[in-house]
């Protein structure tokens, strides 16, 4: 039998028989491939470069005078400060609102589960303005504030809670997949064999989800450290005082400052490109742990 | 042994902790941070009295504005969804060099601070930028005016359709092709009636979430709008004027009309999410 | 309708593993035939080359007297039902069962009336009359199945091809099945090719079973045919059980030890030997010249049988021996056993 086949000729490349059963014929995957191409580098790529052509367009000299003055060092570290405080935050009520929804069955869970997303479908200038309305000068707690003399608008606090209004859902959204993901087997065969809840959470739960966990503090923070809607409403724009990244650029900017706007804006895009380059180790490597998220 | 009537429990028990301790720093967080201060917008909204709501809602200048922030999001958001389908398409089906590479790059709308795009377009899109010195000799103008609107909504809308369609399509089995193109179909029948209709749910779910951030957004789209009232002035950049004025119930009639609009039609997509998994199971 | 299809060493490999070897096998029109052999033997392979899902490397498959290379895939004309049905969800069963015949050039194209009634005669010929409405999402396992069948049968098909088309389904729904599709073969006589890795299933349905191995057809024959006489130790052990004896062959006989156990060879070549016999071929017997001595070690139940596990002097394994309607002896009991039936093959 095989003798015989020895004999045969390959195959010649058939006629109507190559007919493709999936995929498309050569020129409209190149087409395809092209125009998504086009389109990304139109939309995506150009903005990109030109940030980091117009922060060099004046020399490195005037680059690193424009973020080593005493604003744009303020505004960084300002910025950090924000970051800094709203990020952990998010980090603990993101694990309790995971444990409590991924691990329990209750009434209302799915609309606790919207409420949590809430904020993505804010305007993030309302998210700012609803602390304004609270907390503003002509708003509820505005004259009790002021006759308390603490100050949350046009201060650091107000910038906070924008901050964290904005960022509320992030950590929340990539664990609970995930723990829904991993059941509870693991977390109730360590009760039974005697460990406490804490040392549970700590020693099972914490590590089987650690990466979906750094996954949703890398996008919370990169969004803390980029929010500028929201902070723009609260802020007051003083400046070296409560003016962050974000809006130290829009300043610079509106001054015709460019250069300088766009040096400023080049250590955030390098922000964004770092969480890019994180994003992506996290998703090739743990892939699997995080896909259940991605599903959303 | 007794009958024991089952009694109404609005929650499972279980043998893990932390139950209390956990759902009560959720509350109390999303309580203080999101729900007391979306509460108070309302609560503003309601305190103008129906006459100034209406005056504020029916102005030439807040129609104009929110007229714009829509149509722009609707606008954008189509051109995502047809451009979104096909770059989750290319990524999931072609192999071609720089494909994973591409694949990140589409988070990048995600990741860039609106600011900062805000800026880079407004930059390249000026009479003198990259693109529109090309444009100008043609007479079109993008910066400054309505069409730059559209073009930030549609970079920051970019990652949303391409991110819904993805997965489904990398889950979709490869025997339903078959069996359409055995069955006689042509790969274009195939392609339009067997495998883009599972993607709709996705793809419409992509829309909705493009649509609602566009609607919303702010930051990359004041620089490269012009700002113009009446002309090219979105209702966020609406509500920031009134807020400098002062307008405290100006600001919350406008902020309440474009919540209710974006809740009402992320609920009717739901709406039509659940009736298309009733029908065709797992979409 | 039906049309003959031959098959002419086909080789398929991918990267490195070699999936068919040179494999050979003429279908008659009107025959049912199933490609059987356990997971990675091929016969998925076989069964997707021969609807032209993939390519062959080497060989070629006629239709009738024509290569199907020459054949568009719609004029192929292939019935071709998957393992998990590859049911279109968003359309309803009435819009799947049409699908090939709305896809047809629109000269060729019945018209809707045409098209309603013969979805209404398929789903009666399926036995799911009134379905046409639901979506597969609303039907059980059984039901899409059928579904997926009419659909296939929907394009006058003029070779019917299933993969493991009971795969998927409990074992009650996959008998009354099994029975329902042997009927309606009988009733439309297609072409019927059809994979399975369930040799009962195969035995069952068949009008012949080939049988693969690791690339290679190892034999092809009627259920009776395969069973009874099978070409290789591999099928011999892959179509129920077996006792394997080593034994010798001296001239006519075969011998465990230097006990003679079967006569009446028609073999000349001696030597080493493995003689496989089925449970149902070792007879409990008072004396005979050729038989085994053993003793019973353990007695179970199999299904609707008895079955006496039998120690036997020289053999590391014990002989398993269905006690059909033989009365069964004791445990402990020193027995012999003639061997009625048995296959032997040279010692490789």
């Amino acid at each position: 039998m095989s003798e015989a086949a020895l004999h045969l000729p390959a195959v010649p490349p058939s006629r109507a028989g190559a007919q493709r059963v999936r995929g498309e014929s050569l020129v409209v995957r190149c087409l395809l491939i092209a125009v998504s191409l086009a389109f990304l580098a139109l939309f995506l790529l150009l903005p990109l470069v030109s940030v980091f052509v117009e922060a060099g367009a004046r020399g490195f000299a005037a680059y690193q005078a424009a973020i080593t003055e005493p604003d744009a060092v303020a505004a960084i570290q300002l910025t950090l400060l924000v970051a800094s405080i709203a990020v952990p935050f998010n980090i603990v009520v993101g694990i309790a609102a995971a444990w409590a929804i991924a691990k329990f069955e209750f009434r209302g869970k799915n609309f606790l589960v919207s409420l949590i997303d809430l904020p993505f479908s804010v305007s993030p200038v309302i998210s700012g303005l609803v602390f304004v309305l609270l907390f503003g000068a002509q708003g509820y707690f505005g004259a009790w504030l002021k006759a308390n003399d603490v100050q949350i608008i046009f201060a650091l606090p107000g910038l906070v809670l924008a901050t964290v209004f904005v960022t509320f859902p992030f950590v929340a959204r990539e664990l609970i997949p995930h723990m829904q993901a991993l059941g509870s087997a693991d977390e109730e065969a360590a009760l039974t064999l005697g460990a406490s809840g804490w040392r549970v959470f700590f020693a099972i739960t914490l590590p089987n989800v650690k990466w979906s966990l750094f996954y949703g503090v890398l996008l919370c923070n990169a969004r803390a450290m980029g929010e500028f809607g929201a902070v723009a409403v609260v802020s007051g724009k003083i400046r070296g005082l409560t003016n962050t990244m974000p809006l130290h650029v829009e300043i610079l900017y509106n001054e015709y400052m460019g250069a300088a706007a766009f040096a400023v804006a080049s250590l955030l895009a390098g922000l964004a490109l770092v969480t890019l380059a994180l994003k992506s180790l996290l998703e090739w490597r743990y892939g699997d742990a995080i896909a259940a998220s991605r599903r959303h | 042994m007794a009958a024991v009537l089952p009694t109404l429990r609005w929650r499972e028990p279980s043998i893990l902790p932390g139950f209390g301790i956990a759902l009560g720093i959720t509350l109390t967080a999303l309580s203080l941070v999101v729900l007391i201060p979306l509460a108070a917008l309302f609560l503003k909204a309601a305190s103008a009295g129906p006459a100034d709501i209406w005056a504020v809602a029916t102005s030439p200048r807040t129609l104009a504005a929110l007229r714009l922030s829509f149509t722009g999001a609707l606008f954008a958001a189509s051109v995502n969804a047809v451009f979104g389908l096909i770059l989750a398409w290319v990524l999931v089906r072609y192999e071609f060099p720089g494909r994973r590479l591409v694949d990140a790059a589409v988070d990048l709308p995600f990741a860039l601070p609106t600011a900062v795009a805000g800026i880079a377009l407004a930059a390249i899109y000026a009479p003198n930028g990259w693109i529109g010195a090309l444009l100008a000799p043609l007479d079109i103008k993008v910066a400054y005016t309505p069409l730059g609107v559209m073009v930030a909504l549609i970079f920051i809308g970019l990652p949303f359709v391409v991110r819904t369609v993805q997965p489904v399509l990398e889950e979709m089995q490869g025997d339903v092709e078959e069996a359409a193109a055995l069955l006689g179909a042509s790969r274009w029948r195939t392609v339009f009636r067997v495998i883009l209709p599972p993607l709709y749910p996705a793809l419409l779910t992509g829309f909705v979430l493009a649509f609602a951030r566009a609607v919303g957004e702010y930051g990359s789209v004041i620089f490269i709008a012009g700002n113009v009232p009446m002309v090219s002035e979105i209702a966020p950049l609406l509500i920031v004027i009134r807020l400098e004025q002062f307008d405290y119930a100006g600001a919350a009639v406008v902020a309440t009309i474009m919540l209710l609009l974006s809740f009402a039609l992320i609920l009717a997509v739901n709406l039509i999410q659940a009736a298309a998994r009733r029908r065709f199971g797992d979409v | 309708m039906s049309v003959a299809v031959t098959i002419e060493s086909i080789e398929k490999r991918f990267e490195a593993f070699a999936a068919l070897r040179g494999v050979s096998l003429d279908i008659q029109p009107a025959e049912l035939v199933a490609l059987l052999g356990p997971s990675g033997s091929g016969k998925t392979t076989l069964l997707r080359l021969i609807a032209g899902l993939d390519q062959a490397d080497r060989g070629r498959v006629l239709f009738g007297e024509t290569d199907m290379r020459e054949l568009s895939l719609r004029d192929r004309r292939i019935g071709f039902v998957f393992q998990h049905y590859a049911l279109f969800k968003t359309m309803t069963v009435a819009e799947n069962v049409a699908f090939g015949l709305n896809s047809r050039p629109r000269r060729e194209r019945p018209d809707a009336a045409e098209i309603r009634r013969r979805v209404g005669d398929l789903l009666d010929l399926v036995q799911l009359p009134g379905l046409e409405k639901r979506y597969p999402s609303q039907l059980s396992g059984g039901q899409r199945q059928r579904v997926a069948l009419a659909r296939a049968l929907a394009i006058e098909p003029r070779v019917l091809l299933l993969d493991e088309p009971f795969g998927a389904l409990d074992a009650k729904v996959r008998k009354d099945l099994r029975a329902w599709l042997r009927d309606l073969h009988r009733r439309t006589g297609h072409t019927t090719v059809f994979v399975t890795h369930d040799q009962e299933e195969a035995l069952e349905l068949a009008d012949r079973v080939a049988i693969l191995n690791d690339g290679r057809l190892e034999q092809v024959g009627t259920p009776d045919d395969v069973y009874d006489h099978p070409a290789s130790p591999f099928v011999c052990e892959f179509l129920g059980e077996a006792n394997r004896l080593p034994v010798k062959v001296v001239g006519s006989q075969a011998f465990l030890g230097d006990r003679p156990v079967l006569g009446g060879l028609s073999q000349n070549q001696g030597g080493p030997a493995s003689l496989y016999v089925r449970p149902q071929h070792l007879r409990i017997v008072d004396d005979a010249p050729l038989s085994l001595p053993g003793v019973v070690e353990h007695l179970r139940r199999n299904g609707p049988l008895r079955r006496a596990e039998v120690a036997v002097q020289g053999l590391q394994r014990r002989l398993d021996v269905d006690l059909a309607s033989q009365v069964a002896p004791a445990i402990g009991e020193r027995i012999r056993l003639r061997i009625t039936h048995g296959s032997l093959f040279a010692a490789a």
